[in-house]
């Protein structure tokens, strides 16, 4: 087996020390980082979310490979160059205001970093503000917003409202998501895009990107 | 009073109450800020909702507890008051159903993951459940009921932690299941007889299922729990999964479909039957009427 498939097999279970070592190793044999990466990293992140998805493994299996997905971020992220990292597109994620749940949204955040995408995560309890001036400031592409609670779920709406307000409704596209969230709401409210789990959210974000 | 595990081996079934955050939202608690908090500033808020469940039928009776444990009222910067939280939630229902209903001690998961894979150890864990089981038990509840879980590793240290900070209340564990292509699975990937081995060899008196997806899903997984063991099962669905019609939240399931699942449940042996979010006290008592009926 190449390093490149090592590597993608060791983050797929979790084996952080043997990613690191794995992706130093890569270096050494000069391998480009962005093909380490690429081929490696977010090749097997691939794997894992696509698992997921099938319900073959669990919210624990994908913990470990993002903290293994990280130890070799770590090592590359010094070395690639401007024109490696931001070819995928930037996008603010976050739990809406008076919502404390992040399971979901740090998962779609791991599947979206593990796709390859500069993911800026405001955390959990986010006003409909910081989520605009993060998407400003950094001008990332896409706003990805998370809530577990009904009751949190109207903050989507302000959010929305907010980008048309301050003239950024286009070149800001949003996409919601969450137990109680549904693609009729996110029509309903006048949100771009749905996703329905974390796979499916970075399916949707490329198409977002894309368009 | 029977003890309450000599009145669910005596039968007949149990009635359990129904949601208690969607009934709180109605009378004022504020999206994002933490619902035990009401314990300490609106007692009569919680008077009010077992009210309205005893008088609809429930014998067993929760307490505003749920995110009671000392880690997750840290989320709030509660966490120093944690024994009074959980005792004064004990206290409200207790004065409302007095000795004609049993105070169950709802426990819910801390908001934080074990490590590997989260960053919380098993003895910090350990001690802020011990800290509300030990609360609760002196204000003189029935049962703990640890709830919606759906890390056994977590579950089982929640257990222990009631039945060592509360030595002689039964204590009752219930997890959190999605219907999968390959069955029934937590999200954290723990299947049905994991569930039962796990949380029985931890103490529990008393196991089953609640939340989840309706009613429908709980038949099949009261089913299958049954296919793992004899121990008494308690089960709680929610009214089905929340949608948005016209930018109301609505719970599907009628008082009615849930009172027919409710016998199919007592028909495969469930001992506790009550209701998880989105139902109401209008799906307790058809599911009472139903149940004492049959």
């Amino acid at each position: 087996m190449d390093i490149l498939a090592q590597i993608a097999t060791e983050l797929e279970s979790g084996g952080d020390e043997k990613v690191r070592e794995l992706t130093r190793a890569a270096l050494d044999s000069s391998i480009a980082p962005s093909t380490i990466l690429n081929d490696g990293l977010i090749a097997g992140m691939d794997v894992v979310g696509n698992r997921f998805r099938d319900h073959e493994i669990f919210l624990p299996d994908v913990l470990l490979a993002a903290r293994a997905m990280n130890a070799g971020l770590e090592i590359l992220e010094p070395l690639l160059g401007e024109s490696d990292t931001t070819s995928r597109g930037k996008i603010v994620i976050g739990t809406v205001k008076g919502d404390l749940h992040d399971i979901g949204k740090n998962l779609v955040g791991i599947m979206l970093s593990g796709a390859g995408f500069d993911v800026i995560d405001l955390g959990k309890d986010v006003a409909p503000a910081r989520f605009v001036e993060a998407a400003r400031d950094s001008g990332a592409g896409v706003i990805g917003m998370s809530a577990l609670l009904t009751t949190t779920m109207p903050a989507m709406k302000e959010v929305v409202t907010l980008l048309e307000q301050e003239g950024l409704r286009e070149s800001v596209r949003t996409i919601i998501g969450g137990a109680p969230v549904t693609e009729e709401y996110a029509r309903d409210i006048g949100a771009d895009e749905y996703g329905f789990d974390a796979a499916n959210a970075v399916e949707r974000v490329r198409s977002l990107l894309r368009s | 009073m029977k003890p309450l595990l000599e009145r669910v081996h005596d039968g007949p079934v149990v009635v359990a109450d129904g949601a208690m955050g969607s009934l709180l939202m109605s009378r004022g608690l504020e999206p994002g800020a933490s619902p035990e908090g009401l314990n300490l500033s609106s007692p009569d808020t919680l008077r009010d909702v077992a009210a309205a469940y005893f008088e609809a039928g429930a014998e067993l009776v929760q307490t505003n507890t749920f995110g009671g444990s000392a880690l997750k009222l840290a989320l709030y910067g509660l966490d120093d008051r944690t024994e009074e939280i959980n005792r004064r939630a004990v206290e409200a229902v207790r004065s409302v159903v007095t000795d004609r209903a049993y105070v169950s001690g709802s426990c819910g998961p801390c908001g934080r993951m074990l490590e590997p894979y989260g960053d919380v150890t098993e003895t910090e864990m350990h001690e802020g459940f011990a800290r509300q089981a030990s609360a609760m038990a002196e204000a003189g509840v029935d049962v703990i009921c640890v709830e919606t879980m759906t890390d056994v590793r977590e579950a089982a240290i929640a257990i222990s932690a009631a039945r060592e900070a509360a030595p002689g209340t039964p204590v009752m564990a219930t997890m959190t299941f999605d219907p999968t292509p390959r069955g029934f699975y937590t999200i954290m990937g723990v299947d049905i007889p994991s569930a039962v081995s796990g949380l029985l060899q931890a103490g529990a008196d008393i196991v089953g299922s609640n939340c989840g997806n309706g009613s429908g899903n709980m038949v099949d997984i009261a089913r299958e729990f049954r296919e793992h063991t004899d121990a008494p099962m308690l089960i709680q669905p929610n009214a089905g999964m929340p949608e948005t019609v016209d930018g109301e939240v609505v719970y599907r399931e009628t008082p009615e479909f849930m009172a027919e699942r409710a016998v199919e449940l007592v028909a495969l042996g469930v001992n506790i039957v009550g209701g998880c979010c989105g139902t109401t006290p209008a799906h307790i008592r058809a599911l009472a009427s139903a149940l004492r009926a049959g």
